[in-house]
């Protein structure tokens, strides 16, 4: 294959006299090997591992595992929290973001310019660090909540617990979503509106029928990385909780280091069910895709 | 005019909304007492004092320093040849790598520590628990965005003529390639690494299964902070904050000035 390769691209006179072209392109390609070489360490063996012991039993190959995984309350539960938080604090960061990106376009430029490399900043703090600052906030001692206990805003609100990540969550999805959907709208024709209004539509009525249309894959498909960023997301959950809230990310993450005891195939097949979740979730959006606005 | 003041107030309220927990946290750590008032009192640079004095935060943003440059360095010298090979010898292998520098995209990093641990358990690179692991988990994190950057540079190069010419001058390819293409990917390379060093540096996942107390990193050391006061870890968290904002603003101008 590389011959044919060598012989299809021209190569320079002087290069060709100097050394047969076949020699130097073996080389060339000896410089890819060591970045082949680290993603099959640190990526492609890891990956196989998982894949192969999630169906390792003591004897042979089993499906005991997902079994196991399947047939738990525990770890159902798990999903169901992880699937949960993700799903709303996806929505809500998606709709915070639309209508934030949606006038983010109609400020001046220099406001526009601050405002993006503001975001840009703020999408720095995430994992421990945003745990962090949301417990002094908000956590049991935090300043806001006797603030708001003291004026009884506050009753039943806590951070350690499913609204608390839902809302922790869809902090972290802003930044990304905006970043993400903000260049998008310039898919939005200002004219469009205007013939809108001309034909008698509403604010409402023209977003109804020609801002959302138009938008649909980029909105699915920011929505669809900001589902897939919240399943896949460990460190906040657990420095807020310390790994006592009980979400995918978290099993897995206490089966192979947890100080009570070790399953490391239990957990690959639990990480296999994840990536699972990820690769339905990018098949439905390329689905959705195809049936969109665009597609017709 | 109404649409114009309704536009200010949704993006003034997101920038509120954004800035929050950061006004917050600077003002927890620039304080003594924060208990049911709207404003702090009793300001105090203390915080910072003990913090920026405490050896086992040194040792710790030490250590993070270290992987992270010492991550940047090989990442550099791995994929500079390796992207240059790609556009001067085999430019239709630019589509596939576009795809193969996403791979470790597909695995959040929990999933992919289940397998690091038990591969670099022991065997010929018994890593787990060195920082040599975080090293190669980094490698790839800082890919994707370097190997892009790359290409971006490359593809505006045309490198296939700038190498004729300095073939013609009497070059040889190492000498074409280090006094040609090289200066001229500076600017890309510059502002990728100052990216990729802002991400790393808040890399927590693979730091903490993979590697732990073993080898504190700054995070993994913020997160063993979590029954100190919260004046004090938010001093941490701020200062992280800092640093990684005047990395990233190195990043934002070095890429603005091409």
């Amino acid at each position: 294959m590389k011959t044919t390769l060598s012989s299809s691209l021209p190569v320079p006179a002087g290069a060709v006299t100097a050394r047969p072209s076949r020699l130097r392109h073996w080389r060339a390609a000896l410089l890819l090997a060591p970045l082949f070489v680290m993603l099959l360490l640190f990526c492609l063996a890891p990956m196989g591992w998982v894949v192969a012991h999630s169906i390792q039993g003591d004897e042979g190959l089993t499906l005991e595992h997902f079994r196991e995984v399947l047939g738990s309350p525990f770890y159902l539960q798990a999903f169901d929290n992880s699937l949960r938080i993700s799903l709303y604090s996806s929505v809500v960061g998606l709709l915070i973001t639309l209508v934030g990106a949606a006038s983010l376009r109609r400020v001046e430029n220099r406001l526009k310019n601050l405002v993006v490399a503001f975001i840009n900043m703020t999408s720095n703090l995430s994992g421990v660090p945003l745990a962090f600052a949301f417990i002094i906030i908000v956590g049991t001692n935090g300043a806001l909540t006797l603030l708001f206990r003291q004026w009884g805003w506050l009753d039943d609100f806590h951070l350690y617990s499913r609204s608390g990540l839902i809302l922790l969550y869809t902090y972290f999805q802003l930044p990304l979503g905006l970043l993400l959907l903000y260049p998008a709208l310039d898919a939005l024709d200002d004219h469009w509106q205007e013939a809108a209004a001309l034909l008698g539509a509403n604010h409402w009525a023209y977003w109804r029928h020609v801002g959302l249309p138009v938008l649909a894959p980029a909105l699915l498909g920011t929505f669809i990385l900001l589902l897939a960023n919240a399943i896949g997301a460990y460190a906040t959950a657990f420095a807020l909780t310390s790994g006592n809230f009980n979400l995918v990310t978290v099993r897995i993450a206490s089966l192979v280091s947890g100080n009570v005891y070790l399953e490391p195939n239990l957990a690959a097949a639990l990480s296999v069910l994840l990536v699972a979740l990820l690769a339905l979730v990018a098949v439905v959006n390329q689905w959705l895709l195809k049936r969109s606005y665009h597609a017709r | 005019m109404r649409a114009d003041r309704y536009h200010h107030l949704v993006v003034t309220l997101l920038i509120l909304l954004l800035a929050l927990p950061i006004v917050a946290t600077l003002l927890y750590s620039l304080t003594q007492r924060w208990e049911a008032s709207i404003l702090p009192e009793g300001f105090t640079l203390a915080w910072y004092w003990q913090l920026w004095q405490d050896a086992r935060f040194l040792t710790a943003f030490g250590h993070s320093l270290l992987v992270c440059v010492g991550t940047l360095l090989l990442s550099t010298v791995i994929i500079i040849p390796a992207a240059f090979v790609v556009f001067y010898r085999f430019p239709w292998l630019d589509r596939w790598m576009n795809i193969i520098i996403l791979l470790p995209f597909a695995m959040p990093p929990v999933v992919a520590s289940v397998g690091l641990l038990q591969v670099f358990a022991g065997g010929p690179l018994p890593l787990v628990g060195t920082p040599w692991i975080l090293v190669g988990c980094y490698f790839t994190i800082a890919l994707p965005f370097m190997y892009r950057a790359l290409a971006n540079s490359l593809l505006a190069l045309n490198v296939r003529d700038l190498m004729d010419a300095a073939y013609l001058l009497g070059a040889s390819t190492p000498r074409a390639f280090l006094s040609v293409i090289l200066p001229n990917l500076r600017k890309g390379l510059m502002a990728s690494l100052f990216l990729s060093f802002s991400f790393l540096l808040g890399e927590f996942v693979f730091a903490n299964l993979l590697v732990g107390s073993r080898y504190e990193t700054l995070q993994v050391y913020l997160y063993n902070m979590h029954n100190a006061s919260g004046h004090f870890t938010s001093a941490v968290v701020m200062s992280y904050f800092l640093f990684t904002l005047v990395l990233t603003w190195f990043a934002t101008r070095l890429g603005r000035q091409d």
